[in-house]
């Protein structure tokens, strides 16, 4: 055991502290994989959780008769997963470096619980699915990589855990990451990391490993420090979803009226055209207020209040888009979803449909497919998802929205179908294709088989 | 004015932000949301830091325009002389309506029965919840961090009340990318967590790069306080201290602020922002677990304090 893992990190300076950046993550692993395990020490060793969380755990662990204590008490909340000893529910949880502020969505690995998975997965930068070293990639391996395509998670990084337990073994290592980065690749996720560890003995995880001197990469929390966490925006499709006019009409602001949004792709600037969606009309910025500084130009994700120079009729649900750049309108939306509520999602179903800043009135047209995702095979006109299913559904909406496709843009790419009845959530959607590429595999020759040949987007 | 040269990969890149203005990004994001969506928003505003940091962002939310909330300040009869006169100065001079629901009131009119402990944290459950109905607020905006509580780290940004204002951790809507869900049925209302994603030291940078005034309590200070349950409180007529409880004059400040009789001072010679922050960089206790015994009661009592309607 490496000596970093027993004593906290040093505090950090406030220089240190004020010039980082912001890191969203999600973790996946199945029960025993030692999810827990690696949260705990990743939190651990960034000083994060601190003497009075200790003690508690230790009072709760000696009083049930536990030798060591059991750290997912840490990450346990609610009474009804101490009790079941199981995680139900996303959680989220903060750490630091000198380099970086994590967010990190700790999602439980049960197979009943996609929902949760896509739920951190949607705003994480990058998702950290764990194997086991001794069982390799597993049926839920393949789910997890498939969430993490799904949701177009940029990063993935393959944590093969327990190395300490297959002899730190090189080729153990090699025929694990070979093979999931083959399957993820075929996925179309678009950076692999794979990183050999034991979250229990602390090798890699935060200190370099002297017992795997074969392996050169950089450790978890290495890598989590480094990897990009911006895009070229330059290439993005600028958007920006009207949440709320502010006209202050009083005698300092007689005229002041500001579009607030935060920017949902892309950078706008002073002077250039843009357009107003649904209506079409045009105009120019005049001007970009940045929480109350006046800037040139602005990107994702500020909020922002932008100016324009005609006085023309915007409200809340409008999309404000460079004239060149003008989605086009549709009220026929195929998508990919995730059901996400216990009541299910059947076909002729009526329900509310929330883009960005705008809900409208749709309805459920077809139910094309089911996806399986333990072998991504698909299941034709299943009439219906319930809870943590995954499938293509055909919706018609009632307006037409401007979309763009999720793999363009996560935010104007993505919605949320609620029950009108009772403001349920029940399904999570992605615009478009559902995977990035395509390939030959087995599940593909089965659909084809079956007479589909969409291969990947099923 | 900001300008961009070149785009390049990493956290170099022009267009990165650093973690405080994304969070301040997202926590606009949020307060923009619900001005959109809810007739009757109202802002829980107690002068301690969370909810300072909350009204500021609010502010800057909806400018040049004024906050389009109100707030409401749960006052328990036992709060910080400095913290009532500093919730008073900010209302007045931003132009805001301040709601107040009284604990005492209720104890006074026999509703509500003075606990032995003497601890007044968790009688607010029923002047908040009575208030939030009489009033139909619709949706209240609490300066709740996730980092504060296991519990709290399963809540969501927008949580679903009940019109009994429970919160059920299992009925909670799944909440994904940054699309809120804020439906309710008339008689629910919503919470809403601006500052979920925020730690403790996020609060306090952020403080110190805005440069917010807060109450004087919060840097040390020399106060009359006496020790119960290891914790450093202050004497006063609120019932403190009992015959066998020594008060001595320390130096001192306040990490939260909350009511009297179970929010604990920390010793400290922090008498600057800068001070404060690398004390608490360099602090092994959590927030809560310095300075509050409400919390110590057993190993679910926040979640059971939320579960009635507790913020």
């Amino acid at each position: 055991m490496s000596n970093s893992t027993t004593e906290p990190v040093q505090p950090l300076s406030t220089e240190q502290l004020s010039a980082t950046t912001l890191l969203r993550f999600a973790t996946a692993g199945s029960v025993d994989d030692g999810k827990s395990t690696l949260v705990g020490r990743l939190l651990h060793d960034s000083k994060s959780v601190l003497t009075d969380q200790l003690e508690a755990v230790e009072r709760v662990s000696a009083s049930r008769g536990a030798e060591a204590p059991d750290l997912a008490l840490l990450t346990d909340g609610l009474r009804a997963e101490r009790e079941q000893g199981i995680t139900i529910d996303v959680a989220y949880r903060y750490f630091a470096t000198a380099r970086r502020r994590f967010i990190l969505a700790d999602t439980p690995g049960h197979v009943q619980y996609t929902r949760n998975m896509v739920t951190g997965a949607s705003t994480a930068d990058l998702a950290v699915v764990l194997v086991d070293a001794r069982n390799g990639v597993i049926e839920q391996t393949r789910r997890h990589a498939a969430v993490a395509a799904l949701l177009r998670v940029p990063h993935v990084v393959l944590a093969v855990n327990k190395m300490d337990l297959v002899s730190y073994e090189e080729s153990v290592f090699a025929r694990i990451a070979e093979e999931f980065t083959a399957y993820a690749s075929e996925l179309g996720v678009p950076e692999i990391t794979a990183i050999p560890i034991s979250a229990l003995a602390g090798d890699n995880v935060v200190e370099p490993s002297s017992n795997m001197d074969w392996y050169g990469g950089p450790t978890v929390l290495e890598h989590l420090e480094t990897v990009p966490v911006s895009h070229d925006l330059t290439s993005c499709h600028a958007r920006l979803p009207v949440q709320y006019v502010i006209r202050p009409q009083t005698a300092e602001h007689p005229d002041y009226r500001g579009y607030a949004g935060q920017i949902a792709a892309g950078t706008f600037r002073v002077g250039e055209s843009v357009t107003v969606l649904p209506s079409g009309r045009t105009s120019k910025v005049a001007g970009i207020d940045l929480l109350g500084t006046a800037v040139d130009v602005a990107w994702t994700p500020q909020s922002i209040t932008l100016l324009l120079e005609d006085d023309i009729d915007i409200s809340r649900g409008d999309l404000i888009v460079p004239s060149g750049d003008v989605p086009e309108a549709t009220q026929d939306i195929e998508a990919t979803v995730c059901h996400v509520a216990d009541t299910a999602l059947a076909v002729g179903q009526r329900v509310l449909l929330k883009h960005t800043t705008r809900t409208v009135k749709a309805i459920v047209k077809e139910i094309p497919s089911r996806l399986t995702l333990d072998d991504l095979s698909q299941h034709p006109e299943p009439g219906r998802l319930v809870a943590n299913d995954i499938g293509r559904v055909l919706v018609r909406t009632a307006e037409p929205l401007a979309l763009d496709a999720y793999a363009d843009s996560r935010r104007t790419g993505s919605f949320l179908l609620i029950d009108p009845a009772d403001g349920t959530t029940l399904a999570a959607g992605m615009v478009g294709a559902a995977f990035a590429a395509s390939a030959e595999t087995d599940a593909d020759a089965e659909a084809a088989a079956d007479g589909d040949d969409d291969g990947w987007d099923f | 004015m900001t300008t961009v040269a070149t785009v390049t990969e990493g956290t170099d890149s022009p267009y990165a932000l650093s973690h405080l203005d994304a969070l301040e990004s997202e926590a606009v994001h949020i307060f923009r949301e619900v001005a959109g969506e809810f007739e009757r928003p109202v802002i829980l505003f107690s002068g301690g830091k969370d909810s300072i940091v909350m009204l500021h962002l609010a502010l800057k939310a909806f400018a040049p325009a004024s906050v389009p909330f109100s707030l409401l300040h749960v006052d328990t009869g036992h709060n910080f002389p400095e913290v009532i006169e500093y919730r008073d100065r900010v209302v007045a001079e931003h132009g805001l309506r301040l709601h107040v629901a009284s604990v005492q009131e209720y104890i006074d009119a026999g509703t509500l029965r003075e606990r032995p402990d003497g601890t007044r944290n968790p009688l607010q459950t029923v002047p908040l919840t009575e208030k939030i109905q009489r009033e139909k607020f619709d949706a209240v905006f609490g300066g709740g961090r996730r980092d504060e509580e296991k519990a709290r780290a399963k809540e969501r940004v927008f949580s679903l009340r009940d019109e009994f204002s429970q919160w059920d951790p299992r009925r909670q809507r799944p909440e994904l990318w940054q699309l809120y869900n804020g439906r309710h049925a008339p008689g629910e209302h919503v919470r809403v967590f601006p500052l979920s994603n925020w730690t403790e030291l996020d609060v306090w940078q952020y403080i110190a790069r805005e440069g917010i005034e807060l109450p004087q309590i919060y840097f040390a200070h020399e106060r009359d306080v006496f020790q119960r349950s290891g914790m450093w409180l202050t004497a006063g007529d609120w019932g403190g201290p009992k015959e066998d409880e020594e008060v001595v004059t320390r130096l001192v400040r306040y990490r939260t602020v909350g009511d009297m009789s179970c929010t604990g001072a920390v010793d400290s010679d922090a008498t600057t922002l800068d001070a404060v922050i690398a004390e608490i960089a360099a602090s092994r206790l959590t927030e809560r677990g310095a300075t509050r015994a409400d919390d110590k009661l057993s190993e679910a009592a926040m979640e059971d304090r939320k579960r009635e309607g507790y913020f």
